[in-house]
């Protein structure tokens, strides 16, 4: 209910935050939206002796077209993206995915980058950035970088963003009309997925599941599978047989698991085909 | 215009939606201090070492406290099984509490808390009956020695056989999960011990049950010990209880000579506040080829948790009484056990005892008539007890069912739900691959109500089973008035207003109600068991009844008429046959006060009366509901489409609290046959200790309920209330549980344990072969 001890700094801009993070290293996290952050700090599960609040950095918060792809800014809140004109015809799989997230109270400050950053396998933004394939903007001491999705989540809450670094936006590839679908099955309105699934369909398709293993992950041999023209069902069997490592608690044991990827999966290619 | 019986809007509601009430955790006197506990992580264990010496050091600590420093205080609850309030050698349950910390800021003592050390050796954890009663089961109170701490063998020679002779007989074994009450409010204590004596702020369903006990405890005076419960968001039951923060504050307040305040967090709450239902059960029945049912036996398993509390121990009584149902059986026999697990302890919870018993004996009904091919309405029908036999004395001597119309409401049911075209669209569903699978189930449940009766609560530690009710006219003709009852969201300030307006004829927002501070309320038992409207309902009416009297008597003097001919309407007295002689309300009040306008025989200030009302017989509001489940096919996911809803609670006061009642419960019930569960591992660590894994669903997650009443009124008070409180968590989840068994009763399925998990069901879809 009350968290540990932890200085706190506000920062500015970005510049500000990454000299920050360059001065306390890991003993430094960085608070957003705080949604993700401030409720394991509460439960005394994260301990940061130092709180950079990049939550006033204006200048992150934005979505824009820019050529091929929308640029949005990392500190983008939920809101935002669900309300964009831009997403909405542009990606509209990307402003769907966000008005799924919680509940208003939670859009409202939650952002966009605080997301993905978390790592969590069982949130539902990492699956957008996997299956559209998007391309994520870092910035450290020693410049500016760009990651791959698929190279960008590494573990369970754990990213390839460095100890000094900050993501400042994410790069999604224009969706140009493909067929999407995003999958999610859970108890209550507002509860994380207990399986999920989103595929982009199109030229580039990207299958991914939500709370199938320690991270987010996309679904190589289910998006191998859609490429190569196959039914609904065998994608939908291809993610259920790939995914690695699920996860097993009260809601669902592994075998369940993948009957619930193997439905959803097959459910959203078919409902991306039409 | 009579206001029972009206749509009157809430008198809370302008203070609470403005955040304007006042709780516990909003008070905090100049000088508070803040507590934080230092909990067991172990399910059982001894406690061999606990080192506070960094704790004590820390920054804003005033104290901290181990069990060697309430060695002079005793344990609560159960004598011979009683509760310390720090665990001493023994931890029996996960969050037990060990030490606690007292400082200048809460977070201060948050922070100590953390910097205690504790060692504690496990044991074998029993969480559950089955493990807490298996063969070489650790018993968590080694003078007990055995983890069965008190039964009720089942005596009747005659029951089996009965069993024996009927044509038919069913066996079964069921469970009834164990939930948490989760009120939004977690539990606050505040206490301030001074010199004139002992104030304490509590987040309790029974303040005046709190200001005896806690007074009788320390060994004070009644009268300088006073207990205040303010607003209090939502109880469930669980607030009567006697936790041990109840007195270690106090305690601490003493030592420190300052204000000190607990407040739980909602972490501490899922493992603190006490559980409810924890029942298996073995039930059998004997019936003939009609489907009459002809004997019962019910033996009932109550898991008390680590330590037994009064209520809890009662539990199964209740269960046991309420055995029957709304049916009449020939022959019923009943017994049961009481058992400790390494598990938070088990109290009342929402109707308390009373839903496992419908539970049980609704799905025996829909089992029997699965058994026989009948329809699960005509069974129902054939076994009521009809609408001349009431009084009706049932098994129990506890239980005369004072009035009923069971199958009046089951036509009530069928009149608002559609039930052949539900039957076609099922039959039409199971192989049409677009659609859920479709179950239909119905409740026909009762409960027993209005705990008043002299004895009703006695047994629990109560000083009585009445409830105080008591009417003050002010001098300019508005009116206070004073109840026992002290609410926790029940709208029970407009209850009692509109009971009062009627039988005063002053104007209803002439009309305040004041509860919850034991310095200004007579006497009081407490709000739990239904019991507010028709028994604290029933004082007030009475004590309205004779100010008007009285009032009457100063009327008829000042209009020069006989006391007999003056009657009350809308805010002022009047001649009968003379409307024009008037004299208002406000004038009688005034001059009730002055010595020179009253008649001879008439004391000044004489407009106030106090009734201590005890009914002479509980009540038993019963009902009719109908459940419409859909399954999803590809996930098992199971949902309420429809509920439909009958009660019978006798005289309505105010029909929009009635069905909020009836709305809540029903979620909670609807919840608790879908949702809830706390589980333990084997080692009695909590799988669901927080609400992201112990699913309390939310508004979107429930159905729009449809609902309608009939009315049997009570002879028991002259209001003809039964209660309302409870009703909605005893009918809804059998008609929840029947809807999915009869969703999948192709495939086999007879029974399923609550709650109805997605998972859970999938596995059924898929052993049945879909």
């Amino acid at each position: 209910m009350i968290p540990a001890a932890f200085e706190y700094k506000k920062a500015g801009s970005a510049d500000e935050a990454i000299a920050l993070l360059t001065e306390y290293g890991d003993e430094a996290k960085l608070l957003a939206g705080g949604h993700s952050l401030l409720p394991l700090m509460k439960l005394r599960l994260a301990r940061p002796e130092v709180l950079i609040d990049i939550g006033n950095v204006a200048d992150l918060s934005y979505v824009r077209e820019d050529g091929d792809h929308i640029a949005v800014g990392a500190l983008t809140r939920h809101r935002d993206v669900e309300r964009s004109d831009v997403l909405r015809s542009a990606l509209p799989v990307l402003a769907h995915v966000a008005s799924t997230v919680g509940d208003p109270q939670v859009r409202n400050r939650g952002t966009i980058g605080g997301s993905i950053v978390h790592g969590d396998p069982a949130s539902d933004l990492p699956s957008v950035v996997l299956a559209t394939g998007a391309t994520l903007v870092v910035r450290g001491s020693g410049g500016q970088r760009e990651i791959a999705a698929a190279d960008f989540f590494v573990d369970f809450l754990e990213t390839a963003v460095a100890a000094d670094e900050l993501l400042t936006e994410i790069k999604f590839p224009k969706s140009n009309g493909a067929g999407w679908s995003f999958q999610k099955f859970n108890r209550r309105a507002q509860d994380w997925a207990i399986v999920g699934a989103t595929v982009v369909g199109g030229d580039n398709p990207g299958v991914s599941l939500v709370n199938m293993g320690s991270k987010p992950e996309l679904s190589v041999a289910a998006t191998e599978a859609m490429a190569s023209g196959a039914s609904p069902s065998d994608v939908g069997a291809a993610a259920a047989d790939g995914a690695a490592n699920p996860p097993e608690d009260l809601s669902a044991n592994v075998a369940y698991r993948r009957h619930l990827a193997r439905s959803l999966v097959e459910r959203a290619v078919a409902e991306a085909s039409n | 215009m009579s206001l029972v019986g009206a749509k009157v809007l809430r008198k809370e509601d302008p203070n609470l939606i403005t955040g304007r009430g006042q709780f516990v955790d909003d008070l905090s006197p100049a000088g508070t201090a803040y507590v934080a506990f230092v909990r067991s992580n172990e399910a059982h264990g001894r406690i061999t070492n606990v080192d506070t010496a960094e704790a004590v050091a820390m920054q804003g600590v005033l104290a901290v406290w181990t069990a060697s420093d309430v060695a002079d205080l005793p344990g609560l609850g159960v004598p011979g099984l009683e509760r310390p309030l720090l665990a001493a050698d023994k931890v029996r349950f996960v969050g037990e509490s060990i030490a606690v910390v007292v400082a200048e800021t809460r977070a201060q003592a948050v922070d100590a808390a953390e910097a205690v050390l504790v060692d504690i050796d496990p044991l074998p954890a029993s969480p559950t009956i089955q493990s807490a009663i298996a063969e070489g089961a650790a018993p968590l109170d080694e003078n007990v020695g055995a983890n069965v701490i008190f039964m009720l063998p089942i005596e009747d020679p005659d029951i089996d056989p009965a069993l024996a002779a009927a044509p038919r007989r069913l066996s079964t074994r069921m469970e009834n999960n164990r939930c948490v009450p989760t009120p939004i409010e977690t539990n606050v204590v505040l206490a301030d011990w001074g010199p004139s004596g002992l104030t304490l702020w509590a987040t309790h369903q029974a303040p005046h049950h709190l200001r005896n006990t806690v007074a009788t405890y320390f060994g004070l005076a009644q009268d300088t010990t006073r207990v205040i419960t303010p607003d209090v968001g939502g109880g469930f039951g669980a607030k009567i209880n006697f936790t041990p923060d109840l007195f270690l504050v106090p305690a601490l307040s003493r030592a420190l000579r300052r204000p000190v305040k607990y407040t739980q967090t909602r972490s501490e709450n899922v493992l603190m506040m006490y559980h409810g239902r924890a029942q298996e059960v073995d039930i059998d029945v004997g019936f003939d080829d009609d489907g009459s049912l002809l004997a019962l036996k019910v033996d009932v398993y109550q898991d008390n948790g680590a330590y037994a509390d009064p209520t809890g121990m009662g539990l199964p009584a209740l269960t046991t009484t309420m055995a029957a149902g709304c049916y009449k059986i020939p022959k019923v026999a009943v017994g049961w056990k009481n058992i400790l697990t390494n598990a938070t302890p088990v109290a009342a919870y929402r109707g308390a005892g009373r839903p496992e018993a419908a539970f049980y004996i609704e799905r025996i009904v829909d089992m029997v008539a699965d058994e026989l091919g009948l329809d699960p309405v005509e069974i129902r029908r054939r076994n009521f007890i009809p609408e001349d036999e009431f009084p009706y004395a049932t098994h129990s001597e506890i239980a005369v069912y004072d009035s009923g119309n069971f199958a009046g409401a089951l036509d009530e049911l069928l009149n608002i739900m559609d039930y052949p075209a539900l039957v076609q669209e099922k039959a039409a569903a199971i192989d049409d691959p677009t659609k859920p699978l479709l179950g239909i189930g119905f409740a026909t449940w009762l409960e027993i109500a209005a705990f008043g009766p002299p004895g009703a609560l006695e047994g629990f530690g109560h000083l009585a089973s009445w409830e105080s009710g008591q009417v003050r006219v002010q001098p300019d003709g508005s009116a206070i008035i004073y109840t026992g009852a002290s609410p926790h969201g029940q709208g029970t300030v407009t209850t009692l207003a509109q009971i009062a307006a009627d039988e005063l004829g002053i104007d209803f927002d002439k009309i305040s109600v004041r509860h919850g501070d034991t310095a200004t309320v007579v006497q009081g038992i407490g709000t739990m068991g239904s019991r507010a409207t028709a028994v604290a309902g029933e004082s007030v009416k009475q004590a309205a009844t004779k100010v008007t009297e009285k009032a009457k008597l100063i009327a008829a003097h000042l209009l020069e008429a006989n006391p007999e001919d003056i009657e009350v309407n809308d805010d002022a007295f009047s001649v009968k046959g003379t409307p024009a002689k008037s004299v208002p309300w406000s004038e009688v009040a005034w001059k009730s006060f002055q010595n020179l306008e009253l008649p001879e025989g008439v004391d000044p200030g004489s407009l106030e009366s106090t009734v201590h009302n005890a009914p002479p017989n509980f009540s038993f509001p019963s009902g009719a509901y109908g459940c419409v489940v859909e399954i999803d096919k590809m996930s098992g996911d199971t949902r309420v489409r429809d509920m439909y809803l009958v009660d019978d609670c006798g005289t309505v006061i105010n029909p929009l609290l009635a069905e909020g009642q009836v709305h809540g419960g029903v979620a909670q019930g609807i919840a608790q046959a879908l949702y809830e569960k706390m589980e333990y591992d084997a080692n009695g660590q909590p799988l669901t200790a927080t609400l992201v894994d112990y699913l309390v669903p939310g508004a979107p997650d429930l159905p729009t309920y449809t609902s309608s009443r009939t009315t049997t009124v009570t002879p028991n008070n002259s209001l003809g209330a039964k209660g309302i409180g409870e009703s909605g968590s005893v009918g809804a989840p059998p008609a929840v549980v029947n809807a999915a068994v009869d969703a999948l009763s192709h495939l086999g399925v007879r029974h399923i344990n609550m709650p109805l998990t997605p998972q859970k069901i999938f596995s059924l879809l898929h052993e049945g072969g879909a």
